[in-house]
């Protein structure tokens, strides 16, 4: 017996000491790897706990040249439920449906899923959200949202343009100067559990959001007001498809009004209209994107009779005219094998170069194109900014169309004198109109005037490239003279406007193809006309009835400036003058 | 010897040795246990719509009852234990049946491994571990001498294999317990060595060669892709972190995470589903991340501590079947520590083994709390001489 225990104890021993050496390796194992790869792992594992939450930047401001609002947000809430904390499910389901108007079938997929979190309605109204916050309802979350919110809806609604579901710019000045508009996310470091619900006495690591620049423009609410009513009623008027309607100030290119209608609500930027809701995701998107067109900028046309305008300043400028130069029209000029028509068929008979603007005789400009000849038209157009675009500060500034300058003949030279054959925007023709009439100075289009931090410590006044001397000073005036005459007593006299002096120049330009008989009126003015402080441009486009531009166009501008001349302070002739220029 | 002779004349008067630094041991390990089941369970008890308290209460009573258990089994006088041998023996091989041949047997996560009625399940294998316990030390005390001849071994083979056997099928954790056991008090009662040494000797070689000798077998054949998967992921988990290695690798994570003194009490962040189920097996992870290595260390110390205490009560019991019912025992606990912290600390395969009286488990604290009333049973037994 004895023998035999101390061999068991022998063994006892040998087993307890195995064990300890066993346990001591599994410490040194312990030991490597909560101090030597503790730091390994440790990164590894926060890794996989940190969560990034971000925090939404206010957008910035658009305020108008006054100060008005015109873009701004608003906030929303974003309801969702969070499964784990639901208790009343059928409560939930039945108050959701009746408070954000849903189907029951649709909610309760959603509130009966396991997740994390389910976000049942996204933009939901803030008197919404807080009626449904009141309930009280537990695992029903009400998070609060900014949107975009247009005070005045439509208004200028193809220049501001508006955000999607991430509030980034879609269209117009949101995405042009989204780096100014959309500030800083911020964010929000927390810990999380594998589910990604983030736990509540973490410490969290908080990078505060900056909210966007507030964005001052030199569109005026009160003038695109008028100018869209104006639009609108001609438009009703005459069953016109769109009328687009752009003013500005010619000596520094700032836009005050630029109307496109119809215009389109901005709070509902992706509503249709009843009638054309059916047809394909894609067929809905090319509506939407017609819908959303700026045919100011976007769109091309032949400018028609308004072109004149260039073709004289040219002449002018060249010295193969003078407004004493006399013309003779019989109705039609031929060029080489062509027999190119005037709108009046008997012709004006003989007449002066003034008399011809003022007539606007398609042969008088013919005969002024061809005094110029191909090379030296070519280098006017050039010269005047026509073959690029204007700068405008705008997403999607079309590009002229013109003949390539050998392509072009002199039938191609006759047309394009009186403004046919090639294509400009809108917002290009009243650009080179305005560096005619001011004095020669090409100026850029724009709206943006100024950037400012939402604190105001940091201003960013915008700048546009200026180029001078376009034309000479001499040519300058003697063009507003003349389209002062051709509005005094010329083809543009329903632009008229009792005690200022106004100049401009009227167009009916045919849609292409010319067989369908479809046409755009327009007319080009400014005031006052000696020394032009604002100018404006309006296109009809296929109006149904009378389609002279000099009927249906002019009267139009001269109603608008009749009320916003007083508005801009800009002051008239003294009425002696008036009754000089009318005995 | 000495302590052994004046226990046989059982003289009246003498003062009973009672052993309760093992007792205080016992008390601390399990209410350790159950604070740190709270804290490593609560968020997931919350998440799955239960009181966060719920784990902890349920294994605080049972560890109370088994605790009641244990004061009452250390009082009795362990011979009497031996009786119930041949009953151990057929009670287990009935539920071992049981559980793996009939629709009784009950599978949660796929494996089939309770028995019984409801919330009240019970592993049969936990009732396998005690009665080889039982039943080997009275065999070994039985045999005397005649344990080292090769007929004994073929006697308690034949006795114990096929119950090892069956709880493999479903348990192969613990069917390696069962068997470590087994193998242990066999080592310690046996004089011939070499079976041991030459065992000992081939699993430090798997474990140290396993891929390399894995890759050959599976490029001969012998070894199917989804084994060999297993022992990859068990040498590199950060190269599989979704497949088996993830759980591997969160427990790493956990680990790591702690350093020397841990994120403090109940800020583990492993916890919070990283780790799935983290107050069973991986619970010493969670360990490490909250008290650090300090922490863990002080929880080996006392297991070591445990382990020496029984080593203590197996040297001075007063006699062999005494001796080996505390063998036994102490080859249980060293078992399941070790392999329970190599699978942590990822020196050996994933393999689901629990810690004793700390992780999550009913069956296992209520059988601990028996080997326990045991082990102090046998220690009661020893007299002092004053």
């Amino acid at each position: 017996m004895h023998s035999f225990l101390t061999h068991h104890r022998r063994k006892i021993l040998v087993l307890t000491i195995s064990v300890f050496v066993l346990i001591l390796g599994l410490i040194g194992q312990l030991g490597y790897l909560m101090i030597v790869r503790s730091e390994y792992y440790s990164e590894l594992a926060d890794e996989l706990h940190e969560r990034e939450r971000t925090i939404k930047a206010a957008r910035g401001e658009i305020v108008d040249r006054n100060g008005k609002v015109i873009a701004t947000n608003r906030t929303v809430c974003t309801v969702s439920v969070i499964y784990n904390q639901m208790k009343d499910r059928e409560r939930i389901i039945e108050i959701l449906c009746k408070e954000l108007g849903l189907q029951e079938a649709e909610v309760r997929k959603k509130v009966e899923k396991r997740s994390s979190r389910e976000i049942i309605k996204t933009n939901v109204d803030k008197a919404d959200g807080d009626r449904i916050r009141k309930y009280g309802l537990a695992g029903v979350k009400v998070d609060e949202d900014y949107k975009r919110y247009y005070p005045y809806q439509s208004l200028a609604s193809k220049v501001l343009g508006f955000t999607g579901a991430d509030n980034q710019g879609i269209i117009g000045l949101e995405v042009q100067y989204e780096s100014y508009l959309k500030g800083r996310d911020g964010v929000i470091l927390t810990l999380a559990d594998a589910k990604g619900v983030e736990l509540e006495n973490a410490a969290e690591d908080r990078v505060e959001p900056i909210a966007g620049d507030t964005l001052t423009i030199s569109l005026d609410v009160n003038i695109q007001k008028y100018a869209e009513q104006a639009a609108y009623q001609v438009m009703e008027k005459k069953g016109a498809r769109a009328v687009s309607i752009v003013i500005m100030n010619p000596q520094n290119g700032e836009i005050y009004a630029m109307v496109n209608a119809p215009e389109f609500d901005l709070n509902h930027p992706f509503a249709l209209d009843s009638e054309m809701v059916s047809g394909s995701a894609e067929e809905k998107q090319d509506l939407l994107n017609q819908m959303w067109r700026n045919r100011c900028i976007n769109d091309t046309y032949e400018p028609g009779s308004t072109f004149k305008i260039i073709t004289a300043a040219a002449g002018l400028e060249a010295g193969v005219v003078s407004l004493t130069d006399s013309f003779s029209c019989p109705g039609f000029r031929i060029v080489e094998d062509r027999r190119i028509r005037c709108h009046k068929v008997g012709g004006h008979g003989s007449e002066s170069f003034l008399q011809g603007a003022m007539n606007s005789c398609n042969p008088v400009f013919i005969d002024v194109g061809q005094r110029l000849g191909v090379d030296a038209f070519y280098h006017y157009f050039e010269q005047f900014g026509l073959l690029g675009k204007t700068g405008i500060d705008l997403p999607g500034e079309a590009a002229t169309i013109m003949h390539k300058k050998e392509n072009m003949g002199l039938v191609e030279l006759a047309t394009v004198s009186f403004g046919q054959s090639f294509q400009i925007t809108p917002i290009q023709l009243l650009t080179t109109a305005s560096s005619i009439i001011n004095g020669g100075t090409r100026i850029t289009p724009h709206f943006a005037v100024k950037a400012e931090s939402r604190d105001g410590t940091e201003i960013r006044e915008f700048t546009y490239s200026v180029r001078e001397g376009v034309v000479s000073g001499q040519t300058s005036e003697t063009m507003c003279y003349m389209l002062g005459q051709v509005v005094a007593e010329g083809s543009g006299n329903k632009a008229r406007v009792e005690g200022y002096s106004v100049g401009g120049k009227t167009a009916t330009s045919e849609k292409l193809p010319r067989s369908r008989k479809k046409y755009i009126s327009s007319f080009l003015g400014f005031a006052p006309a000696e020394d032009p402080e604002v100018i404006a441009l309006i296109t009809i486009d296929e109006p149904v009835g009378i389609y002279y531009g000099g009927t249906i166009a002019a009267p139009v501008i001269g109603d608008i400036f009749e009320m916003i001349l007083p508005y801009l302070k800009i002051e008239g002739n003294p009425p002696e003058n008036q009754v000089d220029m009318h005995p | 010897m000495q302590q052994a002779q004046p226990v046989k004349k059982k003289k009246k008067k003498l003062r009973r040795y009672y052993d309760y630094s093992l007792l205080f041991t016992i008390i601390f390990l399990t209410v350790f246990g159950l604070i740190m089941i709270y804290s490593s369970s609560s968020y997931n008890a919350q998440i799955d719509g239960k009181a966060p308290s719920y784990y902890m209460t349920r294994q605080m009573y049972i560890a109370m009852g088994g605790f009641a258990g244990m004061l009452f089994i250390s009082k009795l006088n362990y011979h009497w234990f031996a009786k119930f041998a041949p009953l151990a023996v057929l009670v287990s091989y009935v539920s071992m049946v049981l559980v793996n041949f009939t629709p009784l047997g009950i599978a949660r996560n796929g494996k089939k491994r309770w028995l019984g009625y409801g919330s009240l399940t019970i592993q049969p294998a936990e009732i396998v571990k005690i009665t080889l316990i039982l039943v080997l030390a009275v065999m070994i005390a039985n045999m005397g001498k005649k344990i080292n001849e090769w007929r004994s071994w073929g006697i308690v083979s034949i006795t114990f294999l096929p119950l090892a056997l069956m709880v493999m099928m479903n348990n192969l954790s613990s069917g390696i317990i069962i068997c470590g056991i087994a193998i242990v008090m066999m080592f310690v009662a046996n004089k011939r060595k070499w079976p041991f040494v030459l065992f000992i000797v081939s699993v430090a070689a798997v474990i140290l060669f396993a891929p390399t000798v894995a890759i050959a077998l599976e490029e001969a054949g012998i070894l199917q892709e989804y084994q060999l998967r297993r022992i990859l992921v068990w040498k590199s988990p950060e190269s599989y972190p979704t497949d088996g290695g993830y759980q591997v690798l969160q427990g790493l994570y956990a680990i790591g995470s702690g350093g020397l003194l841990g994120k403090g009490l109940g800020q583990s962040i492993q916890k919070l589903s990283f780790l799935p189920e983290p107050q069973n097996d991986m619970i010493f992870a969670i360990i490490c991340e909250e008290l650090g290595l300090f922490g863990a260390l002080m929880v080996i110390f006392l297991f070591m501590f445990m382990i020496y205490r029984f080593m203590r009560i197996a040297n001075s019991a007063p006699d062999i079947f005494g001796s080996f019912l505390v063998i036994g025992v102490l080859a249980h606990i060293a078992i399941q520590v070790i392999l329970n912290i190599a699978v942590v600390t990822n020196v050996i395969p994933n393999t689901g083994i629990t810690l004793p009286f700390i992780s999550y488990g009913g069956t296992s604290i209520l059988f601990l709390m028996v080997e326990m009333g045991i082990v102090l049973s046998v220690s009661n037994g020893i007299t002092l001489e004053s």
